[in-house]
């Protein structure tokens, strides 16, 4: 269906123009500003020109190493439960129930993490993972697993690694279930008769049916893994050293910590850049999708052309596009 | 449709990993700081509501329940209100940068809150609004109101053109077709949307510590707070953190069908 070219709708956007133009705009005029400036407190400032970026794109200097080395954790981090949770999250939705009430009881027990305040998720696995009082923690070390995450960098990673495999698998769990919902059941009754095996009809149906849902997982787990702040700080603290320091840990301990406005400004418009180049690609990776599965559709009707005759729009009769 | 074999097994092990660690806390706000301590329980051999009684008496503490739910309620108010008109635009028409207009949106959802932290605590302190539970809401429109435009343009986009045209012949003025059709219409979706920014409003913490410090305090830092000062009152950390979990698990209940649909912005 196309849809009519106004340019009075700019009105009905105009509310959401403003309220978002005012919190995003706004303030990232106030760091573009601070990111060319120096400042030695009392509001004096120096005019420092793209020194800071050069410091930070350069290894060498202490705010550049701490960057590069918080951004290649960060990364390494998003790759590694990206590399779980989406495997496991098909895995989980594939093993959904089919009908009754226990399907509602898992999507509620699946929700369950994904509601739960950050830092409270951060409470909850500090608690579970301390050796003294933690479920976890004592079992480990009682079955001779020296296990503890405030002194040991590896033990310190696999907590934050299986705490947000514990956060937000379900997000990816519930988005592949939404998609393998919306499989008509012709489809594995026509698997069936062909003979087809279980792997093939997950790669030749339900993979192919996922693919959007996917997407959409793979952008909001690798965004939000990418800016995670909240629940490492709570369970490490950035450490043992800074072994689990990622990138928002850093900007916010530069920024509010330090009050260093220059330094953090900078790091944080590299920070968003690098965000929106990402974004971009997936946006535009999401819309062909969307146009391919359109092309798709339309081409049906083309076979067996009734269905669409009564949906032909008789152009006479639209109603002067009046928004107002 | 389709399953592995050994579902039932996967699912099961599944929900375990997922409930543990919660049951644990539940399990600890009922102990008592010495049991907790002392020796390892499996369940609370003298369970105790001290924790609890202690949260809904003191003021300090209680009272960050009430900041947190109001800023996020007047974040869903103001996110949904904005968002309805800008979702029928999208859906409807085209314009001038809308698909600009769209991706810019997109980008607001994704930007990490770090990066304005700095910014918001400098302009809501200008303008007068820090330490306020608008402050707050304000703030966290910028990953709400471009959720709940996406989300809420998705619903629009399922309301057949011809209920438009019909209502416009009729003689509808676009505001009364506005309110006395369409919202009607996408109800569940009003829902879904206002309970997606009811959430995510809800379980951050950044924005909401940095832009209050004593009036407006959400519970989540006086949380912080408590952990690194006060000792280690577990109990009382655990009981605070289940009572976090309430409100989500409460209304849980009435997206569970829609909730994939939210959480891919709209687009399943």
């Amino acid at each position: 269906m196309d849809k009519t070219i106004n340019q009075k709708a700019w009105f009905l956007v105009l509310p959401v123009f403003l309220v978002v133009a005012f919190s995003a705009v706004l303030p990232l005029m106030t760091v573009v500003n601070y990111s060319m400036q120096d400042t030695f407190g009392n509001n004096q400032f120096f005019w420092n020109g793209v020194g800071w970026f050069k410091e930070l794109l350069d290894p060498s200097t202490d705010l550049g190493g701490r960057f590069l080395a918080s951004l290649g954790r960060n990364l390494f981090f998003s790759l590694v439960i990206l590399a779980i949770e989406v495997p496991l999250g098909i895995v989980v939705a594939l093993s959904m129930p089919r009908e009754g009430w226990t399907v509602a009881a898992c999507l509620i027990i699946l929700a369950l993490p994904l509601l739960i305040p950050w830092n409270v998720v951060g409470t909850i696995w500090q608690i579970f993972g301390r050796p003294d009082i933690g479920l976890l923690g004592y079992v480990l070390n009682a079955i001779g697993i020296d296990y503890n995450y405030v002194s040991n960098e590896v033990d310190a990673w696999v907590t934050v690694i299986v705490m947000d495999v514990w956060h937000w698998t379900s997000l990816v769990a519930l988005l592949c279930y939404a998609g393998l919902k919306s499989i008509p059941d012709a489809y594995y009754q026509a698997a069936q008769i062909d003979g087809a095996s279980r792997w093939a009809v997950f790669k030749a149906i339900q993979l192919p049916k996922m693919n959007r849902v996917l997407l959409i997982a793979v952008l909001l787990r690798f965004m939000d893994s990418f800016m995670i702040y909240t629940e490492p700080f709570v369970v490490t603290g950035g450490g043992p050293g800074n072994s689990t320091t990622f990138v928002s840990i850093e900007l916010v301990k530069i920024a509010l910590g330090q009050f260093d406005l220059g330094k953090a400004a900078a790091l944080s418009l590299v920070y968003n850049l690098i965000i929106l180049i990402v974004c971009w690609i997936f946006y535009t990776v999401m819309t062909n999708a969307g146009v391919e599965r359109k092309v798709q559709v339309e081409s049906k009707p083309a076979v067996e052309p009734k269905p669409s005759a009564g949906l032909v729009p008789v152009p006479a009769l639209k109603p002067k596009e009046g928004v107002a | 449709m389709h399953s592995i074999p050994g579902r039932r097994l996967i699912m099961a092990l599944f929900l375990i990993f997922l409930l543990l660690p919660i049951y644990w806390l539940v399990n600890m706000s009922f102990k008592t700081n010495a049991e907790i301590v002392s020796t390892m329980t499996l369940w609370p051999h003298t369970p105790t509501l001290q924790h609890y009684k202690r949260i809904f008496t003191d003021e300090s503490w209680y009272s960050g329940y009430i900041n947190s739910l109001e800023y996020v309620v007047l974040n869903t108010i103001i996110s949904i209100s904005v968002a309805l008109p800008a979702a029928y635009a999208f859906s409807r028409y085209r314009f001038l940068g809308d698909k600009h207009l769209f991706f810019w949106l997109l980008s607001n959802r994704m930007a990490p809150a770090a990066v304005y932290a700095l910014p918001f605590f400098n302009l809501y302190s200008a303008i007068g609004l820090f330490d306020t539970p608008w402050a707050v809401a304000l703030a966290h429109c910028i990953f709400n109101v471009p959720l709940a435009v996406w989300i809420l343009e998705g619903f629009v986009s399922g309301v057949p053109r011809e209920i438009d045209e019909t209502a416009f012949l009729d003689g509808y003025s676009f505001p009364r077709f506005f309110i006395k059709i369409l919202v009607p219409l996408i109800a569940s979706g009003i829902g879904v949307a206002a309970f997606f920014c009811f959430m995510f409003s809800w379980v951050e913490l950044l924005l909401a510590r940095t832009l209050t410090s004593v009036q407006a305090k959400p519970i989540a830092a006086i949380m912080t707070r408590t952990v690194s000062a006060a000792g280690m009152d577990w109990g009382l950390l655990a009981a605070a953190g289940v009572l976090t979990i309430i409100p989500g698990a409460l209304v849980i209940w009435f997206v569970r069908n829609y909730i994939a649909r939210g959480f891919a912005l709209g687009r399943v």
